[in-house]
């Protein structure tokens, strides 16, 4: 019986992997990551390098020598002009915009009657770099007034940044919850990605054998759960594959280019939104850099890394196989890819709201009552609890018993699932004609 | 006789659809059964219970004596009404993997599948793709893969259809072959005129019902209705002639060539006792010929379908 499993699974992967589509998508789809890679790469060069110019025309005696060039804005100092010829200036001249600071008694007064002239609305980056200077000023001034010294005032001006511990004494860092949950959502998401394309191949090949008419040769060969079977197992070898010859040709790839055109990847890594939060501010902190960085790698090493691939690998296999045999159960209750619309939106469903629920919720607060309720949740789960897991199992972690509750939960559904999957599978493979219902789904179950 | 399969008041229904009610068959070994019925009857149904790819509700199917297992797939051969190949799979390739998947080791059926290819003539299709088959080819294909394995049951659900008329009587000679060998087969199908040429055993199903089984021979005996075809060369007028007929016997019809003086007409017996009638006749006339109206299968069928229908 097993020998009958190995040689469906035999052909489903050599069916699958001989086929032109999906070698064109082995080789095309490393080029287009790398592709967009060094597309964004470049990008972001181009933005760093426009440079804003603003003209400032200051009739006022304050403000002198506060608005320095900085890497992205350059001040232009115009002088005896009156504002409409500045404006005109400014617009001839392709400046961003005009800093118009009237003339006023006292700063205060300077600083609410100034204004910022754009063509368009200004960008809001520029708008808070103004506002800095100006708070500054102002809060320098009032101060002064007050009695502090300017060397005073820088004392005070001296950024602070709270000093964070673990009760257990040792240090830690702002951000690495965050980096750590995207560490566990990377997992999580490969797991959605795979379920998407390879679910949709196994649905494909059920759809293929019926509309070629084998299906019945075949089983009256082998059960027809062992097809299922091997069908998915088949599919997902070759979906192992193909994710293998992806991840080690966009490395090299991406190694190589990073080689030839010296593009720092770190550079684009550093820009990346989701860690920038914790990153940014970092440069100018007291504790040197090196300090810092040290106590990020430090973290990620401590990551429970032998718990999350082996917890990966497990709900990677639930979770696939669950999914999978749905989509074996809907390619055999249609005819043709057309009709499997409205069964596959429900299934996709739980996949996207894990994954944003895990982005939105789980990497705010990953022990909070909705990111355990969904790393609980069979068909969330998967993806859920692969981004809670990199804080650990324990304290400060995950609760042990919530992870083996998870796994127990999906097991059973696992178990559950195919069993269903496998009687629609089983009636559906040899009904031909017309689209069944759900109602209908539902009876085929008692056959 | 030795039965390769018995069936015992077996059941099957869908939801509320009754496709098999209560059949009960006996298909005796190396002869080939006649399964036959309209569209939708249950014959598929019945097959697929054979072939295990669904179950009975109720009753029970014995194979050689044993109630049906597993194991008895590698002995069933199955050539399934809905058939076809995986469009994109080399010939060799797909024969190979179907072969394998009945059980034979790969040296084996490489050893088989290359005698049938001969035997059949298609030896340079190995690396061919389905796709690049016409539809008669690819048949021909799937009866080798049924085949191969030499199985004790083949079960053959409509098998002519896809094939011309040339195609078709190769594999009715090889079909032909393989009970000779001793194989028992299993002959489904709703085209009668197929079923007089080679079955020796028949079952009638109508509705989920079994309405008639048995020998072929014995059946058309039974169904025979003493009706028979006379031809005669006589001098008088044809209508004189008859008319005088009339009055001893049943005349259902007559016609009459003036030129070769052939009178032609079909007579309604009491019973098969055929000397009275022969006496009298060869008396008046030259007979050319008399012989008994037997029923087609079909003419049965209709029968008995009509028969059931007036019952109820």
């Amino acid at each position: 019986m097993t020998g009958k499993l190995l040689l469906i699974i035999r052909r489903e992967y050599l069916a699958k992997v001989r086929n032109k589509s999906f070698i064109i998508m082995t080789i095309l789809s490393p080029l287009l990551i790398v592709g967009m890679i060094v597309l964004i790469a470049y990008l972001t060069k181009i933005n760093d390098s426009e440079k804003r110019v603003i003209s400032v025309l200051n009739e006022s005696s304050f403000f002198n020598g506060q608005f320095r060039t900085s890497e992205s804005t350059s001040y232009v100092r115009f002088e005896d002009l009156s504002l409409q010829e500045a404006k005109d200036s400014t617009s001839s001249l392709g400046y961003y915009g005009l800093l118009y600071l009237p003339e006023g008694a006292n700063l205060e007064q300077v600083s609410k009657t100034t204004y910022l002239f754009t063509k368009d609305n200004p960008n809001t980056n520029v708008t808070q770099q103004l506002e800095g200077i100006f708070q500054k000023q102002l809060r320098q001034e009032k101060l002064e007034s007050l009695g502090v010294s300017p060397e005073q005032f820088s004392d005070i001006e001296s950024s602070f940044e709270i000093n964070l511990a673990t009760f257990d004494g040792e240090k830690s860092i702002k951000g690495i919850n965050e980096i750590k949950a995207f560490i566990g959502g990377g997992f999580g998401y490969a797991i959605m990605m795979f379920i998407i394309i390879y679910g949709g191949f196994v649905m494909r090949s059920v759809i293929e054998e019926k509309t070629s008419r084998i299906i019945e040769v075949i089983i009256s060969s082998v059960k027809p759960f062992q097809l299922m079977l091997g069908k998915i197992i088949g599919t997902s070898l070759a979906g192992i594959t193909q994710f293998t010859i992806w991840i080690i040709s966009a490395s090299l790839l991406l190694f190589l280019v990073s080689l030839f055109l010296g593009i720092d990847l770190r550079a684009i890594a550093a820009e990346n939104p989701m860690t920038s939060g914790g990153m940014n501010g970092m440069a100018q902190f007291s504790t040197p850099p090196s300090t810092e960085m040290m106590l990020y790698a430090k973290e990620i090493l401590n990551i429970p890394w032998f718990l999350l691939i082996s917890s990966f690998l497990v709900y990677f296999i639930l979770g696939y196989f669950i999914y999978s045999s749905i989509y074996a159960a809907i390619g055999a209750a249609v005819d043709n890819e057309t009709d499997t619309q409205q069964f596959i939106f429900p299934i996709i469903l739980p996949l996207m709201l894990a994954i944003y629920v895990g982005f939105f919720s789980v990497f705010s607060n990953p022990h909070g009552p909705i990111a355990v309720g969904f790393s609980l949740f069979p068909l969330t789960s998967p993806i859920v609890m692969l981004m809670r897991l990199p804080g650990g199992i324990g304290e400060g972690g995950v609760p042990l018993w919530q992870l083996l509750l998870s796994i127990t939960l999906l097991i059973g559904t696992f178990f559950g699932i195919v069993w269903l999957a496998a009687k629609i599978y089983r009636v559906g493979i040899l009904m031909y004609g017309k689209r069944p219902t759900y109602k209908e789904l539902f009876k085929w179950l008692k056959y | 006789m030795d039965h390769i399969l018995v069936a015992k008041n077996v059941s099957k229904a869908y939801g509320d659809f009754t496709a098999l009610s209560n059949i009960s068959l006996e298909i005796p070994e190396n002869c080939i059964y006649g399964l036959l019925g309209p569209n939708g009857a249950g014959k598929t149904t019945f097959i697929r219970i054979i072939n295990q790819i669904t179950y009975q509700d109720k009753g029970e199917v014995l194979f050689n004596g044993n109630p049906l297992a597993p194991e008895h797939i590698s002995h069933i051969g199955y050539l399934p009404e809905e058939r076809g190949l995986y469009k994109s799979m080399k010939v060799g390739e797909q024969a190979l993997y179907l072969a394998q998947l009945k059980g034979l080791s790969k040296t084996e059926a490489k050893k088989r599948l290359k005698y049938w290819f001969d035997r059949l003539d298609i030896g340079d299709w190995w690396n061919k793709k389905i796709q690049e088959l016409s539809k008669g080819m690819a048949q021909k294909i799937q009866f080798i893969v049924t085949v191969l394995h030499e199985p004790k049951l083949l079960i053959f659900d409509e098998p002519f259809s896809g094939f011309d008329p040339i195609n078709a009587n190769i594999i009715k000679d090889e079909i032909l072959q393989l009970k000779e060998k001793g194989t028992s087969i299993i002959f489904s199908t709703h085209r009668m005129e197929s079923v007089e040429e080679l079955c020796e055993h028949i079952a009638l199903i109508h509705k989920s019902e079994k309405i008639l089984d048995g020998k072929l021979s014995d059946i058309k005996k039974a169904y025979k209705n003493n009706i028979f075809n006379v031809g005669l060369e006589i001098q008088q007028d044809g209508e004189t002639f008859v008319n005088t007929l009339k009055d001893k016997f049943q005349i259902l019809s007559s016609s009459f060539d003036k030129e070769e003086k052939q009178l032609d007409f079909t007579i309604q017996l009491p019973s098969n006792n055929t000397a009275g009638v022969l006496a009298e006749l060869s008396n008046r006339a030259n007979i050319n010929h008399f012989e008994e109206t037997i029923p087609s299968a079909n003419d049965i069928f209709i029968q008995t379908v009509n028969n059931k229908e007036n019952d109820r």
